[in-house]
């Protein structure tokens, strides 16, 4: 294929590469070097999508990251990504990009009709239109907006690329590589400080790629090049291109995306993108300055582009964006535009400009309009002419428009700075309050002569070198070509029929800002919710200020007074893979496993996750084919012989020193004190509003060392707020804490024959018997001929129990000869879902009881409130709601007809009453079937419940349709005397 | 965020856990004859301020030392950190 708009000579890319490519199927060839978007308008590709909302035919506009047309959809299958920017996307063989938003073809699209019901569907559309009738919404309006709506699509398959994250330190972060960021980053670089230079091109040189100005007496690009190779030699300078900063963070920390395989045919295993979090001492933003257009009819069909978008295609790509090109400017860069195309051979039909001044040079043949403006534009998928407000009509297949240029001050404003308004350029520039270390420099600083930005790059580094204390390098004096840059603010072309767009890409016109105003929505930030002015992925950048101006004349204020939207991250857009980088599938989070844990995989066990834990759930054996045939044979096996069961995963917290009696004392609500070496017991923890936080068993193994477990789900915050007594409220107690959870593996042992069980372990001058160590004894032993071992004689289940814990390494073993031991009673390893049955048969609360919402009255466990001391919670615990005598109590209950099975989150109403929430007395908080009952029990709280034993309410269920008739019993279904566990 | 810990030096904020308002440290006397209105007001009542704000940080993925930060809640502006142990001590708080 001929490319037919590639200009004879010149511009940065290499002819000798040929790539080709694919377009809506056809197939294309470009130069190495070339973006999409360049390769395209090569070929002579005008239209390359269509708008959003009235899908009318778009062109490429742009030659940068600020593009708001050319979106596509890059390559196929999974690796499909939608609203890709053209003019970001750099050329390789093989690429296939196809164009997006339309249905049929990109030429006739049928979805083309919202063109012509336009007036219908102006700004505050969908607000106004889709209110009545309301079952429409859901049934008909938001199904056919969504069929319509959106614009590339989602492959639906996994994204198959890899993703990576990774920190950087620099003493300076040089943002863009453009004059100010080069003559920046060759200072600081010089200077011998860490500098990063990043820029989203994949060359570097900014303005001096696309513009014909030389420094130092070479071409720009060639001191671009030169310099390049001179950072890149420092040892102390990383240049990072294909590389956007899109975020500032606070204390000088910024956030990079690293395209390091979009450019390739292939990722080949590589990571595709890199999220760099950037921690700097300072950072210089050199992000440049964006051309912005001029609202007049019809300025959004193909070939009308913006000016440095085509003087950047024809001197840096080497590509001319039309036969013949007008242009339409209220400052002097157009002209600019209009001498280098002359200069590569690309006549120039008409310049028009708006001021009233004399004429600049303008090349041979061009026409010069001054004072002049476009007030519509012909052709029907590509411009054929242009109108002016003569009447005159100008042939031309291109149209360059300058509206003047505004800063790229994005970044300046993510934390709190506000821009300032800047009349001389009629521009926004950097205000105050600027992110911690954030200076900046050039264009971005709204200084557009390229000698300025050249000293300005150099004058900022060298400012912050003087507060490093460092001496600046030697200058070697830049010298640069000039420019003009004179601007006289001009925003909208009022002449003319059509619509004037402000944003392409949301399709925001100059009457749907005139009508939002008209409406009422006359803050910035309304206008931009009520039009959708500057939120699309292009966030504005061509259309932010212009809208803003045209507001400010609605409303008969001036700029300044109307205000300014501020920015945001990120940048540009940023890819979620990106951001999980490799926190995906099992590496979404980190899993913990128990030392037992691949023991219990063999044994069958299936597993659950229990925060980040993994515990095992029940253990199926053969035959079994539903979890509850398991969980009920470990339940009767437990209760009739002996179960064992992994509870490694409850916190253990070491707490010891002179004081450690005492603050234990003062964290739990019930007694402490004197709890004797050699002694465990039950403990509460309140918080210090007078509720529950958690529950668990301390032992006291010496006179100044206690072991604290926890629940597995509160072990850390418990843990949290035992530092925060310790070092914040008695920082003079003498006692120290260590997370011990994962020192030690545990097991629970329970049944009658646990401690026929265990004495087959024990080594022999250890005596477990019943007088020797009865119900709530502790020590330290050993087992299994020397294995240190931590003993408890507790119980969860309620049967004679133990749990013993051993150093970790042993923890798999372990419970491969607590099972081997067990072998000639029958043991059974059980799972939560046993554990769960049993505490339910028992009356043991966890975490369903205690929510964080409920008391230790609530519970039933009033008495371990004590009243001879101090206790974190113990004053308001005493609030007058915490204590009222027909207050929440935890009973257990049972169905009326056993038959039935009850549902926990079901709400108790008296019988006769109505389901209203006045009538609610309460809920269920656990459930289960009780294979030694053979019913289906419950826990839950109920208004006076230890004063109702015996009577019937119903377990309202409305949810799932299912309200039963239930009884109110004691929360002991089993043993309530307690014998089985002191025998 | 970047908290520069008085023992260990500058250490990003994802380390810590975020607790509030530094009074906390200021545990009303239970014995006092209006105790109840004193620990309601220690537990429920915070100030909210623009500005200048103590509070209190874990350094739950390091040493877990509890610290004071003195933190700008417009700009994150951290002007100063304590360990909170030695706040503590200073206003008063002994055993």
């Amino acid at each position: 294929m001929t490319q037919a708009f590639r200009l004879a000579k010149g511009g940065l890319v290499d002819r000798s590469q040929t790539l080709e490519f694919r377009f809506d199927g056809a197939a294309y060839n470009g130069h190495g070097g070339d973006t999409l978007a360049s390769a395209l308008l090569a070929n002579g590709v005008r239209m390359v999508g269509r708008s959003f909302k009235y899908h009318r035919p778009r062109g490429i506009f742009s030659a940068g990251s600020e593009e708001p047309n050319a979106l596509v959809e890059l390559r196929r299958g999974a690796r499909q990504e939608p609203n890709t920017r053209a003019t970001m996307a750099e050329l390789f063989g093989g690429l296939d990009a196809r164009s997006q938003n339309y249905r049929g073809s990109l030429k006739y699209d049928l979805l083309a009709v919202n063109d012509l019901f336009s007036p219908f569907l102006s700004a505050g559309f969908y607000y106004k239109t889709f209110m009545w009738p309301k079952p429409f919404w859901e049934k008909l309006y938001e199904p056919a907006i969504r069929a319509a709506a959106g614009l590339g699509r989602l492959s639906r398959e996994p994204d198959p690329d890899v993703y990576d994250k990774g920190y950087l330190h620099c003493d300076i972060l040089v943002i863009g590589a453009g004059p100010s960021g080069l003559s920046a980053a060759l200072t600081a670089g010089r200077a011998g400080v860490r500098v990063i230079l990043a820029d989203e091109d994949f060359r570097i040189g900014g303005r001096l790629n696309a513009e014909t100005l030389g420094v130092n007496d070479m071409a720009g690009s060639d001191w671009a090049d030169a310099t390049r190779a001179e950072l890149a030699s420092m040892d102390n300078v990383r240049v990072m291109t294909r590389t956007t900063v899109f975020g500032a963070y606070d204390h000088g920390v910024y956030g990079a995306i690293e395209r390091q395989t979009d450019h390739l045919p292939h990722s080949s295993g590589k990571p595709r993108q890199v999220l760099w979090r950037i921690y700097t001492r300072r950072a210089i933003v050199c992000a440049g300055a964006t051309e912005r257009s001029i609202a007049f009819p019809d300025n959004d069909r193909p070939g009308v582009m913006l000016a440095g978008g085509v003087r950047a295609y024809a001197n840096r790509f080497a590509v001319g964006t039309g036969r013949s090109v007008s242009i339409f400017t209220n400052n002097d860069t157009g002209w600019r535009t209009a001498s280098d195309l002359s200069a590569k051979g690309v006549p120039i039909a008409a310049i028009i400009d708006t001021r009233e001044i004399s004429p600049l040079a303008a090349p041979r043949g061009a026409a010069v309009v001054m004072g002049g403006r476009v007030t519509g534009t012909k052709g029907r998928h590509c411009v054929r002419s242009i109108t002016l407000a003569g009447g005159q009509t100008i042939e031309c297949d291109c149209l360059a428009v300058s509206g003047g240029w505004s800063p790229n001050v994005h970044l300046t404003c993510h934390q709190r700075g506000r821009p300032q308004w800047n009349e001389d350029i009629a521009a926004f520039t950097p205000g105050g309050d600027m992110p911690f270390g954030m200076r900046v420099a050039g264009a971005a600083n709204g200084i557009y002569s390229l000698q300025n930005c050249l000293a300005d790059g150099r004058e900022t580094a060298v400012g912050i070198l003087d507060e490093f204390g460092l001496n600046p390098p030697a200058d070697d004096a830049l010298t640069a070509d000039e420019e003009a840059a004179s601007i006289s603010a001009f925003w909208h072309v009022r002449e003319g029929k059509g619509r004037a767009f402000v944003d392409l890409q949301n399709d925001v016109t100059v009457k749907d800002i005139r009508l939002s105003h008209q409406e009422g929505f006359r803050s910035v930030e309304h206008l931009k919710r009520y039009s959708t002015l500057g939120m699309a992925t292009d966030q504005g950048r061509t259309a932010n200020v212009l809208g803003l101006a045209i507001l400010a004349q609605a409303s008969g204020k001036s700029i300044p007074e109307t205000g300014t939207t501020i920015f945001r991250p990120p940048y540009t857009p940023v890819a979620i893979g990106a951001i999980a980088g490799r926190s995906r599938g099992k590496e979404f989070r980190s899993v913990r496993k128990t030392p037992g844990h691949r023991w219990a995989e063999k044994n069958g066990a299936k597993f659950v996750e229990s925060g980040l834990w993994m515990r095992a759930q029940w253990f199926a054996r053969e035959g079994e084919t539903h979890w509850r045939q398991s969980c009920d044979r470990e339940v009767r096996q437990t209760r009739a012989s002996v179960g064992i069961c992994d509870v490694t995963t409850l916190g253990k917290i070491d707490i010891q020193g002179r004081d450690a009696a005492e603050f234990v004392n003062r964290v739990y609500s019930n007694g402490f004190a004197k709890l004797p070496v050699g002694k465990c017991r039950y403990g509460l923890v309140l918080r210090e509003d007078g509720l529950v936080m958690d529950d668990g068993t301390t032992a006291r193994l010496g006179e100044n060392h206690f072991v604290m477990t926890t629940t597995t789900a509160n072990a850390v915050t418990v843990f949290r707020h035992l530092e925060f007594c310790r070092q914040c409220l008695w920082p003079g107690l003498d006692v120290h804490l260590i997370s011990v959870t994962e020192q030690w593996a545990q097991a629970a042992i329970a049944g009658p024959n646990a401690r026929k069980l265990l004495e087959k372990l024990v080594d022999p001058d250890h005596d477990i018997s019943s007088d020797a160590f009865p119900f709530m004894a502790c020590g330290e032993i050993s087992v299994c001929g020397g294995v240190p071992t931590r003993l408890f004689r507790i119980s969860f289940s309620g049967e004679l129990a133990y749990e013993i814990a051993v150093p970790a390494r042993y923890g798999n073993s372990l419970m491969a000869v607590l099972m081997q031991a067990g072998e000639e009673f029958g043991a059974t390893p059980y799972g939560v879902e046993a554990l769960n049955v049993m505490r339910i048969e028992k009356g043991h609360a966890t975490g369903s009881e205690l929510n964080g919402q409920t008391s230790a009255r609530d519970l039933g466990l009033g008495r371990m409130m004590s009243d001879r001391k101090d206790y974190i919670g113990r004053v308001l615990s005493q609030r007058e709601h915490l204590v009222r005598e027909d207050g929440l109590k935890l009973v257990g209950f049972k169905p009326v007809d056993t038959a039935q099975e009850l549902k926990a989150g079901a709400h108790f109403i008296a019988k006769g009453k109505e389901m209203t929430t006045e009538n609610d007395e309460g809920w269920m908080t656990s459930v289960a079937w009780s294979p030694n009952l053979q019913t289906s029990i419950g826990l839950g709280f109920i208004e006076r419940g230890d004063s109702r034993i015996g009577e019937t309410v119903i377990a309202a269920d409305p949810l799932r349709e299912k309200s039963i008739e239930v009884e109110i019993v004691s929360p002991h279904f089993i043993d309530p005397e307690g014998e089985r566990l002191r025998g | 965020m970047i908290i520069n810990h008085p023992l260990l030096g500058p250490r990003d904020a994802s380390e810590f856990t975020y607790l509030g308002d530094a009074s906390l440290i200021d545990r009303p006397d239970p014995e006092a004859d209006d105790a109840a209105k004193q620990f309601h007001d220690y537990v429920y009542l915070r100030d909210n301020p623009v500005g200048e704000h103590r509070e209190l940080w874990f350094h739950e993925h390091g040493d877990r030392s509890w610290l004071v930060v003195t933190r700008n809640t417009l700009t994150h502006e951290i002007t100063r950190v304590e360990l909170a142990k030695d706040v503590a001590i200073a206003r008063g708080r002994r055993r």
